[in-house]
């Protein structure tokens, strides 16, 4: 389950970093994307990798934390989620403000000159 | 004690968030009136955080210093999010609702005019400020990071215009991909220490096991990566200057605290996370801050004698700012970083009234004009704004003397030359790296303050040329003076900021004493920690709010 979770990651990684260097906008907001499904990944693998274990708490009685998922990441992913959605959309109007405005996709507004 | 200070702590952050979705219930057609919300907003902002400045430091007193803990949902201190108050988050509190109060009174002369909204965006930006001063924790930071940098994107692109939308698509971009650099820096610190509260942080780091320290360090790199991005240091600051030219004046003003926020959490955090009691070394980081913002200083520098536009001018001037403050603070030296603090404070102010001014200086020069003129058609109110504007609007006599001798003061400002407040700055940070141990004590002093002296004096050399012609240019040099139309409005604030740097010269002996006191609770930070971690819970149990 690691090796399948670190490649995943590994692999989007790998893709949003190549995307977000790419010259056109829509290739930029597509490796954002990217990045951030890893990076959301990646919080979550932080609370430790477990399988079949509740992260709520029920009743009163002692607990052993042990037999528990850590629900702290689960709700910082939450949080990463909407703000990153947020943002990516707000991107997403600027980029075709962009292509409004210049007449090209290009991340610097103009063509470059070959 | 009576129940109000304590909750005053979240006032900074209810009061311009309320403000703000109240102003979503208006028309925009309601200028005054949403103004006038705004306005009274930034007022309160402003006696409130003074309130809170004075609880911090009581009287005036160093061994007065307070820092007051607001538990959120009134859980007990490491579990949920904390707010903390203490000196140096009471200082940028005051400085952030002392730039809003000029950035919005010169807005009222026509830029809330030119597209929609203006008002609340600038709102809840002030309220994502207030929140990442305030916060006690890791996440909660990054949500207010997030609130912060959403405002600044649509104030940054307001007005719109083809040169705002493809900088600001860059900006967007950067700020997107450092939001994400932050995220995997909060969970590798998050994976190694399994909690998020900085105070609780503080504590546990020195006790972290060697075969994780060093997954520990680079989580802390990487989370200072995304604050560089935000402070601009080189080699990470190329969409700075760009972006700052690129947004509108009253914007770009109130931008000029934005890379300061960066700074705010590298001092905090690096200071109360390696403060040389575990197995990391003492100030992990400090010599790559150091040679980082020599390099800004450098970069900045060469950019502000190679700027033909003012604009530009003022965009490299927050870089060199920015470099002298991370090389300052990379010193790691108690009387430095007091030194530092001043700096910032007189920087700040000094940029923001560089950016108002420049815009109108420009308007005699018409560029600036035209564009606004056209985003105002654009945006469908043409001729209804020209007459209000008439009446409105008296010409001030001598408006080229005003604006020449505002001019000169940030000239003198922005080079730390005498009499104002920039250079008192300057001399307090360049007296002690070379008195390390206090005056007259002599010790040895390290190549170190060598550089920084000789960078600091270099950089101020630059900003003199580099004004000095700029100022000849616009002022001097033309044939046919085009007096600039200027609103009353318009240069009222951009003098009472100057005002203040006069006032922070004056007051200097009592400013530099609370700086002092600061920075050495920075470089100490025990008080804090023990003041979070042992925060009392309000036994009654009563509803708070929420993020």
């Amino acid at each position: 389950m690691e090796l399948v979770l670190s490649l995943g990651i590994g692999v989007l990684v790998g893709s949003g970093v190549w995307l977000i260097l790419r010259p056109r906008t829509y290739q930029v907001i597509i490796g954002l994307g990217l990045l951030s499904y890893a990076v959301n990944l990646f919080i979550f693998s932080m609370g430790r990798l477990t399988v079949n274990k509740p992260p709520v708490l029920s009743g009163s009685e002692a607990i052993d934390p042990a037999s528990f998922a850590d629900p702290l990441p689960q709700a910082l992913v939450l949080t990463a989620i909407v703000i990153g959605f947020a943002t990516t959309a707000l991107f997403l109007v600027v980029l075709l403000a962009a292509r409004g405005l210049t007449g090209t996709d290009h991340v610097d507004g103009r063509e470059p000159e070959r | 004690m009576i129940p109000g200070p304590e909750h005053l702590v979240i006032a900074p952050i209810v009061i311009p968030l309320v403000a703000g979705a109240l102003l979503l219930l208006f028309d925009d057609r309601e200028r005054r009136l949403k103004a006038t919300i705004s306005m009274l907003t930034a007022l309160a902002l402003l006696v409130v955080s003074i309130a809170l400045l004075r609880i911090t430091h009581a009287d005036g007193v160093a061994e007065n210093g307070r820092v007051v803990v607001y538990l959120l949902g009134n859980w007990p201190p490491p579990f949920s999010i904390v707010l903390v108050l203490d000196r140096l988050s009471a200082m940028m509190l005051v400085l952030t609702s002392i730039l809003a109060l000029p950035s919005l009174v010169f807005a009222l002369g026509r830029w809330n005019k030119a597209g929609p909204h203006y008002h609340t965006l600038f709102l809840l930006l002030l309220m994502g400020l207030n929140g990442a001063f305030l916060t006690g924790d890791l996440f909660n930071l990054f949500v207010f990071f997030e609130v912060m940098l959403a405002a600044s994107y649509g104030l940054m692109l307001h007005g719109s215009g083809t040169q705002r939308v493809r900088a600001g698509l860059h900006y967007i971009a950067i700020n997107l991909v450092a939001a994400l650099l932050f995220l995997i820096g909060v969970s590798l610190i998050y994976g190694v220490t399994g909690t998020l509260n900085m105070a609780d942080l503080a504590q546990r780091i020195p006790q972290v096991a060697a075969e994780n320290q060093m997954l520990l360090e680079t989580g802390a790199a990487i989370l200072g990566v995304a604050f560089l991005i935000k402070a601009g240091m080189w080699p990470l600051s190329f969409w700075l200057p760009t972006t700052y030219t690129a947004a509108p004046a009253p914007v770009a003003a109130i931008f000029a605290i934005m890379s300061k926020v960066g700074i705010y959490v590298i001092l905090r955090l690096s200071l109360l996370f390696f403060d040389g009691t575990g197995a990391s070394a003492n100030g992990f980081g400090a010599q790559i801050l150091f040679i980082g913002g020599m390099a800004t200083i450098v970069f900045g520098s060469i950019g502000v004698l190679a700027s033909q536009a003012l604009g530009r001018l003022a965009g490299f001037s927050v870089l060199v700012s920015s470099g002298t403050l991370l090389a300052a603070m990379g010193l790691l030296e108690v009387r430095v970083t007091a030194g530092a603090l001043f700096y910032l404070v007189s920087s700040t102010l000094a940029v923001s009234a560089f950016f108002l001014l420049i815009e109108l200086v420009e308007r005699g020069q018409d560029a600036i004009a035209n564009v606004l003129a056209v985003t105002m058609e654009a945006f469908g109110e043409g001729e209804e704004d020209e007459e209000i504007e008439d009446e409105v609007g008296v010409a001030i006599p001598g408006t080229l003397a005003v604006l020449g001798i505002s001019f000169a003061a940030c000239g003198l400002l922005l080079a730390g030359l005498p009499p104002l407040s920039g250079f008192i700055a300057k001399f307090t940070m360049l007296t002690a790296a070379f008195n390390p141990a206090g005056m007259g004590v002599g010790g040895a002093f390290s190549s170190a303050s060598w550089w920084f002296t000789a960078m600091v004096i270099l950089s101020g050399l630059a900003a003199l040329i580099s004004i000095s012609r700029a100022g000849i240019r616009a002022f001097w040099a033309p044939v046919e003076e085009t007096v600039p139309r200027v609103l009353l409005v318009e240069i009222i604030p951009v003098g009472a900021l100057l005002a203040l740097t006069l006032v922070l010269t004056i007051q200097a002996g009592p400013i530099m004493r609370f700086m002092e006191a600061t920075a050495e609770s920075l470089h100490d930070p025990r008080a804090y920690v023990e003041g979070v971690m042992q925060a009392p819970r309000i036994e009654r149990a009563e509803p708070e709010a929420t993020r």
